[in-house]
C-alpha cells in the first residue's frame, strides 16, 4: 500500500503553518445516528496551511467528522467554527462555509450527464456567478494542473477512477476553496492509480492548501502530514507528528492498528 | 518439454483477426437467431406462418381489396357477392369531420394555422442539432397556447369579433383528440415531477399534501374523473358560474396523469446515489440548482421509458371524453356510422381500421423518439 507513496518526494519549502489564523475549530462537538453516540466530544484545532491525516479503523467516525465540516453531516451538540463562521441552522452561513470548503469522496461523485468540463464550471457559474468564459478558462488551467486537459469534453463514464478522482479535485479546485476536505480518496482505485491521485495531492500540500485527509495512505502521511490523528469509537485517541506517531505511537488501539495495516 | 504443452508464453504478439463468417453477416445473423437448432427452426416456421395467416388477410382487406374512389355506399357494395375490401373514399369522404370535428367549415383555417404552428414549433425542438432551444421552448410553451387559445375559441375585442367565437362543443375529431393529449402531456410532467418532489420533501405539509393528491388520483378511474367534472361538478358549483366542459376535462385528465407521473418520477429520483446530492451540495449548490441542474436531469433520463408510457397512456385514454358527450377522433369516427349515404358492411371495419391507424402512428412515434432520445443522452456512464 505505501510502496507508491514512497516516492513521493514533496518540496516543503511553501507548507507554512499560520500561528494565528484558524481554519476550522472543532469544540466539544458530539454526533448521534439515531441512539448510536458516533462523534464523542471531539476537540481539534486546525490552523492555516495545516495538512492532517485522520485515520482508525472503519467505524471509528473519522468521515463522519469531516463531513460534520461542511454540514453534510450535522452535529448535535458543540461547536463547529469554520474560517471563522459558526456552523448552525442559518443557511447563509452553510452556504458560505461550502463555498469555502472543498471536498473529495472516495466514489468521486462526479456528475454523469456532464462533461468534465461542465463538470468543472458549474460551481463556478452557478455559486460564484462566474461569467461562463471565465469559468471555463478556470477550469482549464485546474485541468492542466491534475494533468488531463485533453479529457475536457469527454464524460466520466469514459475515464479511468485514477482520472476520475483527479478531475474531482479539479471541480473542487475550481470554486478556489481555502480548505480541502478528502474522504479516502484512494480507497476505491487500483494500485496502479493511487499515485496519480496522490501526486495531484501532494501537490495541492505543496502550495500550503489546508487539508484534512481521511486515509490509510501512511507513505501519504509521513512525507505530507504535519499532524496525524486516530481516531476509534467516535473518539480522537492519539495525535501526533508523523515520525512520532508512526515510530513511537503512544495509546495501545493506534498501536495494534499500525501494526495491522503496516506490517502484512 | 513436457511443460511447453502445459503453459505458453507469447514471445510474437497474436494478430487481431477477423470473426468467422459464421458469426457474422445475415447468413450468421440468421444461424445465430433463427435456426440455431432443430427447436429454434420450428419455432420460426410456426412464427412465419402466424405472421402470414394474420397479415394476408388484413392486406388483402386494406389494400388489395379496397375501394379507393367513389361517391357513396354503392362504390363500396360487392356487385357479385365477391370479397368487400376496406370502404377508404368513405373515410376520405369523411376526413375533414375527423380531423376538424363540427367545427364551422369557413373557419377551419384557423385550425390548420394552429396545426402548422405547433408541427413549425415542435420539430426544431425535438432534433437537438437546431440551436435556439431556449427561445423555442418560450414560443412552444408560452407564446402557442395563447395564440392557439385565441385562434380556437375566437377573439373578441370590445364589441368587436376578430375572431368569431366557436364553441368547443364544435370541436371535434383529432382536434380534441390532440388538444387533450397535448395539453394533458405537458402539463402533468412539470405537475408530476413538483409532486414527486414534494412527496420526497422532508417537509411534513407539502408531503403530506403530495401524498394525499397521488394516492387520491391513482385511486380513482378516469371515467369517475371525467364523470364527476361534468355531471357532479356543476351541483357544487354556486349558480350561473360555469366551466367550459373541455376545460373540465382538461383539468381532470392533467391531474389524474400527474399523479401517475409523480411516481413514475420519484422511482427515478430514489435511483439517484446519495453521493450525487452530496457532491452538488459539498460544491455550494442550494435545493433548487441542484434538483434543477443534477438530480431531474439524471433521473428524468433514467425514466424516460416510464414517462413516455404515461405519455401514450394518457394519448389512448382521451378516448374516455366521449362518455361525457364530446367527440375525439374514435368518437366522431364511430358517430359516421350513423350515416346512411356510406352505411355497407364494411364501414365499421374501414373507420375503426382507420382509428387504430392514426392512434399507432402517433404513439409508435412518440415510442421511437424516445428511444432516440434515450441514446441521445446515453453518456457512456451505463455499463
Amino acid at each position: 500500500m505505501s510502496n507508491t507513496a514512497e516516492e513521493l518526494t514533496p518540496d516543503r519549502s511553501r507548507m507554512t503553518i499560520s500561528d494565528t489564523e484558524v481554519a476550522v475549530e472543532i469544540k466539544q462537538m458530539n454526533k448521534w445516528y439515531g441512539d448510536f453516540h458516533v462523534l464523542r466530544d471531539i476537540n481539534l484545532k486546525v490552523m492555516n496551511g495545516e495538512r492532517i491525516v485522520i485515520c482508525g479503523p472503519s467505524g471509528s467516525g473519522k468521515s463522519t467528522m469531516i463531513r460534520c465540516i461542511n454540514r453534510l453531516e450535522e452535529h448535535q451538540a458543540g461547536q463547529i467554527i469554520v474560517d471563522g463562521n459558526e456552523l448552525t441552522n442559518d443557511l447563509k452561513k452553510i452556504d458560505e462555509i461550502r463555498r469555502e470548503v472543498g471536498m473529495c469522496f472516495q466514489h468521486f461523485n462526479l456528475f454523469p450527464h456532464l462533461t468534465i468540463l461542465e463538470n468543472c464550471t458549474l460551481a463556478p457559474i452557478w455559486v460564484r456567478k462566474m461569467p461562463k468564459k471565465q469559468a471555463e478558462e478556470v477550469a482549464m488551467h485546474y485541468l492542466e494542473r491534475v494533468k488531463i486537459p485533453e479529457q475536457a469534453l469527454k464524460y466520466p463514464g469514459q475515464l479511468s477512477g485514477g482520472q476520475q478522482q483527479r478531475v474531482a479535485i479539479a471541480r473542487s479546485l475550481c470554486m478556489s476553496p481555502k480548505i480541502m476536505l478528502f474522504d479516502e480518496p484512494t480507497s476505491a482505485l487500483d494500485p496502479e492509480m493511487i499515485k496519480e491521485v496522490l501526486d495531484v495531492m501532494v501537490g495541492l500540500a505543496e502550495e500550503g492548501m489546508t487539508m484534512l485527509c481521511v486515509t490509510h495512505e501512511m507513505g501519504f502521511a509521513r512525507k505530507v502530514a504535519n499532524r496525524v490523528i486516530f481516531m476509534d469509537a467516535g473518539q480522537i485517541v492519539e495525535q501526533n507528528e508523523p515520525e512520532e506517531f508512526f515510530t513511537n505511537p503512544q495509546h495501545e488501539r493506534t498501536q495494534l492498528f499500525l501494526s495491522q495495516i503496516l506490517h502484512h | 518439454m513436457a511443460n511447453a504443452e502445459v503453459f505458453q508464453v507469447r514471445t510474437v504478439e497474436a494478430p487481431q483477426l477477423p470473426a468467422p463468417v459464421s458469426t457474422s453477416g445475415v447468413i450468421g445473423w440468421m444461424r445465430l437467431n433463427l435456426f440455431s437448432s432443430i427447436g429454434n427452426t420450428i419455432l420460426t416456421v410456426v412464427g412465419i406462418l402466424i405472421a402470414y395467416s394474420l397479415l394476408a388477410p388484413l392486406i388483402q382487406f386494406a389494400l388489395i381489396d379496397a375501394v379507393w374512389v367513389g361517391e357513396d355506399r354503392t362504390a363500396c357494395l360487392a356487385q357479385d357477392g365477391g370479397h368487400i375490401g376496406a370502404c377508404w373514399a368513405y373515410v376520405g369522404d369523411y376526413l375533414p369531420q375527423f380531423i376538424y370535428g363540427r367545427y364551422p367549415t369557413e373557419e377551419i383555417w384557423r385550425v390548420n394555422v394552429v396545426y402548422a404552428l405547433f408541427a413549425l414549433l415542435l420539430v426544431p425542438m425535438m432534433i437537438p442539432a437546431v440551436p435556439f432551444k431556449g427561445t423555442n421552448a418560450l414560443l412552444l410553451l408560452v407564446v402557442f397556447p395563447i395564440v392557439a387559445y385565441f385562434l380556437l375559441t375566437g377573439l373578441v375585442i370590445g364589441d368587436e369579433e376578430i375572431l368569431p367565437i366557436v364553441e368547443t362543443a364544435q370541436w371535434g375529431g383529432l382536434l380534441v383528440t390532440l388538444v387533450i393529449a397535448v395539453t394533458g402531456i405537458t402539463a402533468s410532467l412539470p405537475l408530476g415531477v413538483a409532486f414527486a418532489l414534494g412527496r420526497r420533501s422532508k417537509m411534513p405539509i407539502i408531503k403530506f399534501v403530495s401524498v394525499v393528491f397521488i394516492e387520491f388520483w391513482r385511486g380513482v378511474p378516469l371515467i369517475t374523473v371525467l364523470f364527476m367534472s361534468s355531471v357532479m361538478l356543476p351541483l357544487f358549483l354556486p349558480e350561473g358560474v360555469t366551466f367550459d366542459k373541455l376545460l373540465r376535462v382538461l383539468v381532470g385528465v392533467t391531474l389524474f396523469s400527474a399523479a401517475y407521473m409523480a411516481e413514475v418520477v420519484r422511482g427515478g429520483l430514489q435511483a439517484i446515489p446519495k453521493g450525487q446530492y452530496e457532491g452538488a451540495m459539498a460544491l455550494g449548490l442550494r435545493f433548487w440548482p441542484m434538483m434543477y441542474l443534477i438530480i431531474l436531469p439524471q433521473a428524468l433520463k433514467l425514466v424516460i421509458p416510464g414517462i413516455v408510457n404515461t405519455f401514450i397512456g394518457l394519448f389512448k385514454d382521451t378516448t374516455l371524453v366521449l362518455i361525457v358527450g364530446m367527440f375525439d377522433l374514435l368518437g366522431q369516427i364511430q358517430s359516421s356510422f350513423s350515416d346512411p349515404t356510406w352505411s355497407t358492411p364494411v364501414q365499421g371495419h374501414t373507420g375503426y381500421l382507420f382509428a387504430a391507424l392514426v392512434f399507432w402512428v402517433f404513439c409508435f412515434s412518440m415510442s421511437r423518439y424516445s428511444i432516440f432520445i434515450e441514446n441521445k443522452l446515453h453518456t457512456g456512464h451505463k455499463r
